[in-house]
């Protein structure tokens, strides 16, 4: 009974905090939310028991998206202009969208239930073997590292990839566009800057 | 009637955040808060898998004498690398639109399109 | 920042407790909630937070770019590499229990490389990123 208040509670929460965030204009206004939004999302993980996830969502949502939000608020600019189209056509295909889903719900089956199909098959090997095989108390991280650690080293190398992405992105003087011979090659890599600020300019916003 | 209710409230609840991720991402058209409408459509996913990896009942996989019934580990274990590679995902989309912002002076998608149409 | 007494000095209280949770959440993970990833995403945030309050140049210098941006790829190389320590050891790519006589006990030395692995490019990236987006000028 409490848990089905709290998880009503939560979930009415996140989706007025979603609500806001679509109909806020200010878009610093907008990454805070969403970093509450986050926290909201990391308390419901730990009332549905995955406090794994419950944690990386409260670190990477509510900390490190938020930072780096800011940070490029404070370099493009905090206001986001009205559209000039109307909003009817977007309304309608999210409308039909989200109805084909509800729809789609009725055949799953419900919520908490310990014979759904999902807790019948590869689970229950991993709770009941993974201790004599593996040794370690914490299943999730049994399957991660050890049972899955090929899922594991790809989504490792995901990051990794996004990571050399954004250097490739950022990584160069501002302005170096026009002319890929004036890049100076660096052969660290880093960006050796004699001007680098601090976020101490970056107003209100940090 | 209410219990019928309750078994779906999740799923629902997950399908509305998705559905209003889904609209800031069609219908804004600034570029950071299409990126945080993906946030919330994302994090609706997240909210979809963990919903069916519950256990009425169960408590966190976290394997101990005093405990029969455990919630479903894997989809905490597909979750947890999908928030990770989405944050490192949402900063290359930052660094875009860094980069458009500095290209363009804009990062309003209608100034885009015209400021592509002159060119 | 430079003027805030208050959060100058919270922040450098805080921040050797932030690095300790970090360390406690990367080798805790396997009998509680955490591992690498998370470990990874707290590690760099205690260099955000001093880069915050204390500003980029600062960061950079106990932080260097050059350093970071090979751990990067230092944290996929171990993971791979106790994959092939597997595969030399007799089992197959990522067989953890190859890696010791015992194989319960190659799980837990292979869990303990890999799960350092991850958090390594974690926190590398995760460091590198901010040190991007805040070292941009407007």
């Amino acid at each position: 009974m409490i848990f089905t208040l709290i998880d009503i509670a939560l979930l009415t929460f996140m989706g007025a905090t979603a609500f806001a965030i679509l109909r806020l204009r200010s878009l610093f206004a907008v990454v805070m939310l969403s970093g509450i939004y986050s926290l909201l999302a990391a308390s419901m993980f730990v009332a549905l028991d995955a406090v794994d996830v419950a944690f990386t969502e409260a670190a990477v949502g509510a900390g490190i998206s938020t930072v780096l939000m800011i940070a490029v608020l404070a370099l493009t600019g905090e206001r986001e202009k009205t559209p000039a189209h109307t909003p009817l056509l977007p309304l309608l295909v999210v409308i039909l969208t989200g109805a084909a889903l509800v729809y789609g719900t009725f055949d799953m089956p419900a919520f908490g239930d310990a014979n759904a199909p999902v807790h019948l098959h590869v689970a229950p090997r991993y709770l009941h073997d993974s201790f004599a095989e593996v040794g370690l108390p914490n299943v999730v991280t049994s399957v991660l590292a050890s049972y899955r650690g090929y899922d594991t080293l790809g989504e490792v190398t995901v990051i990794f990839t996004a990571g050399v992405a954004v250097m490739l992105l950022l990584g160069g003087r501002k302005g170096d566009d026009a002319g890929i011979k004036q890049q100076p090659v660096d052969e660290d890599g880093d960006d050796r800057r004699a001007d680098s600020k601090d976020l101490d300019g970056s107003g209100g916003a940090a | 009637m209410l219990q019928a209710i309750l078994d779906h409230f999740n799923y629902w609840i997950a399908i509305f955040l998705m559905m209003i991720g889904f609209y800031t991402v069609v219908a804004r058209g600034n570029l950071v808060k299409k990126l945080v409408g993906l946030n919330i459509f994302q994090t609706s996913v997240f909210l979809l898998y963990i919903s069916m990896g519950k256990v009425i009942g169960g408590t966190a996989p976290i394997l101990d004498d005093r405990f029969q019934i455990y919630s479903n580990p894997i989809p905490h274990v597909l979750i947890l690398t999908a928030i990770v590679v989405g944050v490192a995902t949402t900063a290359l989309g930052l660094g875009l639109i860094v980069r458009i912002r500095e290209s363009y002076g804009t990062i309003e998608e209608d100034e885009l399109d015209l400021a592509d149409g002159e060119t | 920042m430079r003027h805030h007494r208050v959060l100058r000095i919270v922040s450098k209280l805080l921040i050797p407790f932030i690095v300790l949770f970090a360390l406690y959440v990367q080798f805790h993970g396997d009998f509680g909630p955490g591992g690498g990833f998370q470990a990874g995403v707290i590690f760099a945030s205690a260099f955000i937070l001093y880069g915050l309050i204390f500003g980029l140049e600062n960061a950079r210098k106990v932080a260097p770019p050059a350093v970071v941006t090979r751990l990067v790829a230092a944290g996929v190389l171990i993971f791979a590499g106790t994959g092939y320590a597997g595969l030399f050891g007799g089992g197959n790519f990522l067989d953890y229990g190859a890696l010791r006589a015992d194989p319960v006990a190659g799980q837990h030395l292979g869990i303990m490389v890999i799960e350092f692995g991850v958090g390594t490019t974690v926190a590398a990236t995760m460091i590198t990123i901010f040190f991007l987006f805040a070292g941009r000028e407007r």
